[in-house]
């Protein structure tokens, strides 16, 4: 160790604020770099997913209207479970190791910071789902249509998913047997999403247009997008103290 | 005659003064502190003592706004702590190694860099991570570190990026007898310049006597 020498950055770097989507940046390429590090749980969510939607099928044999009937509604209620698996780390881990409370201190604004946790979750755990999503519906005996709108409406749904799970994990963090906890919680904020979604692909089915459950989906994800991060924010300082 | 303050990077504009006015803290049922008044000024350092359980950690969580005091207030400058410009002037490194174990040291340096709006080139990391004895370790998965080792890692954040109140919460814990001195001489070299340090250690800190804050 070499003599006391003045700071690197200090001299070097202007004070200035953060610049706030550098902070987001760095904690969805912190959080993608330890999924990849810990490949295991990303694979458990991914094969939990695939495995429930396929034992469905399995267990009715082949009847292939009634496979069609259920088969949006089993696939919704796989992504739904498969999405909870990953919530519970969301924070649990960074509070564990007091990472968490760097970045509550960090001056980048929580806020976005939560939102880059919460993109990184849905990258993880979310868009796996919507790219499996059209083969396993081929199991359910779905036509390409059919396909396409589970596939959109996973793709609009799932981010929700991640938002409105990141409240409940803030908020669950700390508290003992919060995984039970947090899937009480969630799961019941889930079902709007769940229905909209299922919804959009039994009506393209029916011929009546999936437009307006998509578009619902939608202002759902808008709706989230706008609250969540503060919703979250507020949550985590309260787990925090 | 009275030692100036040496015109180094981290002599900030306008200095910060941190005060805290009769701080109240309760855990459960039980008061640890009650009615806490004191202040620390630039070029100054204050050294939080106490048995196990007096509080100390909470008080420098209060102090760095993470949690709130039952009564009374934190101020920095005046305002109340907690704000963004409060948090830019805050280095808070807590009794936890608030390190990645699957991250490498470098990785987890430049993190928490960013976090505060540096960007560490990889020379700087490497620089910073050197000069807390980690040269030739900065690849390596923090898993693999000892725990001394990670402590360093966390350290190395107080040479990587400005900050003019340093909380540091046992920061010598865990520690070898060159780290130790490093480390006051680094607290010694920040007061001098006009920083601010708040520290609790149960061992003596080799550094000129500062304000003791008794719990």
């Amino acid at each position: 160790m070499s003599a006391v020498r003045p700071p690197i950055a200090a001299a070097a770097q202007p004070r200035a604020g953060v610049h706030p989507m550098k902070a987001l940046m760095a904690v969805l390429r912190r959080d993608l770099l330890l999924a990849m590090r810990r490949k295991a749980e990303v694979l458990t969510a991914l094969f939990f997913f695939l495995i429930v939607s396929s034992l469905f099928p399995l267990g009715i044999g082949p009847e292939p209207a009634l496979l069609r009937k259920i088969g949006p509604g089993v696939l919704w209620v796989g992504a739904l479970l498969a999405t909870m698996l990953g919530l519970q780390r969301m924070f649990y881990s960074d509070h564990l190791d007091g990472t968490l409370e760097q970045m509550v201190l960090s001056s980048a604004p929580l806020p976005l910071l939560v939102t880059g946790k919460v993109i990184a979750h849905w990258l993880v755990s979310g868009l796996p789902v919507v790219v499996l999503a059209p083969v396993l519906g081929l199991q359910f005996d779905l036509d390409a249509g059919a396909l396409w709108i589970l596939t959109l409406g996973l793709l609009i749904g799932t981010p929700v998913l991640s938002l409105i799970g990141a409240v409940g994990a803030a908020l669950t963090l700390g508290v003992r047997g919060g995984g039970a906890l947090l899937s009480l919680l969630v799961l019941p904020l889930y079902i709007p999403t769940l229905i909209f979604g299922a919804g959009a692909v039994q009506a393209h089915l029916s011929g009546q247009g999936a437009a307006g459950h998509l578009s619902l989906l939608g202002a759902l994800l808008a709706l989230a997008l706008f609250f969540v991060p503060w919703a979250t924010t507020a949550a985590l300082r309260i787990s925090l103290e | 005659m009275p030692r100036k303050c040496r015109p180094g990077p981290r002599v900030k504009q306008n200095p910060g003064m941190l005060s805290a006015h009769g701080l109240t803290c309760v855990r459960g049922t039980r008061p640890l502190f009650s009615g806490l008044d004191f202040a620390v000024g630039p070029g100054s350092w204050a050294h939080v003592r106490g048995p196990n359980g007096a509080g100390k950690t909470s008080l420098l969580r209060i102090l760095a706004g993470l949690a709130q005091p039952e009564e009374g207030e934190v101020r920095w400058n005046g305002e109340k702590v907690g704000s963004e410009d409060f948090r830019r002037e805050l280095m808070y490194l807590g009794h936890r190694a608030a390190v990645k174990e699957d991250l490498t040291a470098l990785e987890n340096l430049e993190f928490s860099a960013s976090m505060d709006g540096v960007d560490l080139t990889r020379e700087q990391a490497e620089d910073a991570l050197a000069r807390f004895g980690l040269a030739g370790r900065e690849d390596l998965p923090v898993r693999f570190l000892s725990a001394g080792q990670k402590r360093r890692v966390l350290l190395a954040q107080t040479v990587a990026r400005p900050a003019q109140l340093w909380i540091l919460d046992e920061p010598f814990t865990a520690l070898d007898v060159k780290a130790v001195d490093f480390l006051s001489n680094l607290v010694a070299e920040h007061v001098r310049s006009g920083g601010i340090a708040v520290m609790t250690s149960h061992q003596a800190i080799p550094l000129a006597p500062g304000q003791v804050v008794e719990l």
